[in-house]
């Protein structure tokens, strides 16, 4: 009986004092951040959607290499000597055209091993969350400035020069042939059976 | 009410159909703002803000719900039982309706100012269960068979608590109607039955101990009927997906929904007529100290309507206060402990009214 009573006193009585508790709760500050209105400050080393900043590409590759998904894509096409591409902001020269610099995002695991090894600190982290696509080619971001014709333009200068360099060493190591089989001629018969070894 | 609306209109069944259709005009409107704060409540006891976003702090919500619903595919599957499952909701809502007939809203309007009012609305209730376990079946799903068999046990069970208290209270008053009851408890608040009724002398005060447990007693055992947590163990989503409402979709789901919350309220009222004084101003009228005499129903719908939608309040705060209990605990308050504590009640106050 005493145990009876006690039951029907405590089930009252803690549903009162969950009720003053609730109540309570009614009243104070709630904690929701209203999303899309209101944003949460994001912590100083987030890693978000990456930005690469192409003044300052030197294109050396190493970004791509450091990937461990391979999401990364850089072409480079050599720059003629007689062009300027100018410096990069923390005084390194610019030697090469990056024709191609894309980065899919949709295989990105934003492990940012990339933004490590980059000499230039020009590819890096944003705190943009917020860039997803219905499809999925949307995903891969060119970061490469160059239009199409100047790539065009770029591609046929370096294989011109490149035919160029090829004539030239042709015409060099043909001369030093020339000039090798004139001191052959020279030499004593004996020096052109041990070249032939 | 329904004179005045008969010298109005001069057609006895147009006169019906508008005096039976009026509280109607209530429950839509009402419905709509016990779901918005059943939301916001819920939320803010938790500590979140809830619905926000559609129009001001999200007061439009609900319509947009509403609107979802009806574009929704009504789907019947094929191994229902047709015929039962497209009348389980409106058989649940007639029986959360027909409750609406008897209660008295002011002294100038009372659906129907039966004499066994209350008889009435305790008969009408149970209709609900009829409605509920229709669904269940016709559902063909264990889940809501199971649902229906839990809410037909409880309601049948909670019936009889709910009964003996409101015997007690009829042993007082001596009168079934409603409307009467609340006449009674006319003038102050110190004049309703949960603080002794309107006699004064020692039996006022020997009986409020015993009206405040009667309250309490009478108001766990509607909250049982109406399925509202913690005793919510016929819909119990994390147990049962929705119970006896799993099935069904679109209007239909509507339907049950808005039976629910019509059933509320109905129980609320209950509660407010045999306790709270019904329809009666706490502190007088507005109307009688500026003589002006219209106004008074007017006010008297105001406050019947008020300690209603308090009295949902309170079931709403204490759903997001307590958790559902469990199928034996469930029983075991009904049969252990409510009813003989009814019982008990019911004798002393018998006692005390033989003085």
């Amino acid at each position: 009986m005493k145990t009876y009573l006690k039951n029907t006193w405590q089930g009252l009585y803690t549903v009162f004092v969950g009720m003053v508790i609730t109540f309570k709760h009614l009243f104070t500050r709630s904690v929701t951040i209203q999303y899309p209105d209101v944003k949460i400050k994001l912590p100083e080393r987030e890693r978000n959607r990456l930005f690469v900043n192409m003044d300052d590409c030197i294109g050396c590759l190493q970004c791509e290499r450091a990937c461990p998904v391979e999401c990364i894509q850089i072409d480079t096409v050599k720059s003629l000597p007689t062009e300027d591409l100018g410096q990069t902001s923390n005084g390194k020269k610019k030697s090469l055209w990056v024709t191609k610099f894309t980065i899919d995002f949709a295989k990105c695991c934003y492990c940012q091993l990339c933004v490590f090894p980059c000499p230039t600190e020009c590819i890096k982290m944003t705190d943009v969350y917020e860039f997803s696509e219905f499809e999925r080619a949307n995903l891969i971001y060119s970061f490469a400035t160059l239009t199409e014709d100047e790539i065009a333009e770029k591609n046929a200068n370096y294989e011109k020069m490149q035919a160029e360099k090829e004539k030239a060493k042709a015409e060099a190591e043909a001369k030093k042939k020339a000039e090798a089989d004139k001191t052959d001629n020279q030499n004593t018969p004996d020096s052109g059976a041990e070249k032939k070894e | 009410m329904y004179e005045l609306l008969n010298n109005i209109i001069g057609n006895q069944l147009i006169t019906f159909i508008i005096a039976a259709a009026l509280p109607l005009v209530f429950i839509v409107p009402y419905v709509m703002v016990a779901v918005y704060l059943e939301r916001k409540v819920s939320a803010h006891i938790q500590d979140r803000l809830g619905p926000m976003r559609v129009g001001w702090h999200g007061w439009l919500q609900l319509i947009a719900d509403f609107l979802k619903l009806v574009q929704k595919e009504d789907i019947v599957a094929d191994q229902n039982d047709k015929k039962l499952f497209v009348l389980a909701p409106f058989v649940t809502f007639v029986g959360a309706y027909a409750a609406y007939a008897v209660l008295p809203w002011s002294s100038a309007y009372v659906g129907s100012g039966a004499d066994v009012g209350i008889f009435f609305l305790i008969a009408i209730s149970s209709l609900a269960v009829a409605g509920i376990l229709m669904g269940g079946w016709a559902s063909n799903n264990k889940y809501s068979l199971l649902g229906a068999m839990r809410s037909a046990a409880q309601i049948v069970s909670y019936e009889i608590p709910s009964a003996i208290v409101i015997l007690s209270i009829v042993m007082i008053t001596g009168t079934l109607s409603l409307s009467q009851m609340s006449e009674m408890q006319t003038a102050y608040f110190w004049n309703w039955n949960i603080f002794g009724g309107a006699e004064f002398g020692l039996t006022k005060f020997l009986l409020i101990p015993f009206m405040f447990a009667g309250f309490i007693m009478l108001y766990i055992s509607t909250l049982a009927e109406v399925n509202r947590l913690p005793f919510d163990l016929p819909e119990a989503e994390s147990e049962l997906v929705a119970g006896y409402s799993t099935e069904y979709s679109g209007m239909k789901f509507a339907m049950f929904f808005l039976a629910e919350y019509a059933n509320m309220f109905a129980v609320s009222a209950l509660v407010t007529v045999l306790f709270l004084g019904g329809y009666q101003s706490p502190f007088g009228y507005l109307g009688n100290t500026l003589g002006i005499e219209w106004l008074v129903p007017i006010e008297q719908v105001f406050w019947f309507a008020s300690k209603g939608i308090l009295l949902v309040v309170v079931q709403i705060w204490l759903r997001w206060t307590l958790p559902r209990i469990r199928v034996d605990q469930l029983m075991a308050m009904c049969w252990k402990y409510l009813i003989p504590y009814a019982l008990i009640n019911l004798i002393i106050i018998g006692l005390i009214t033989l003085i």
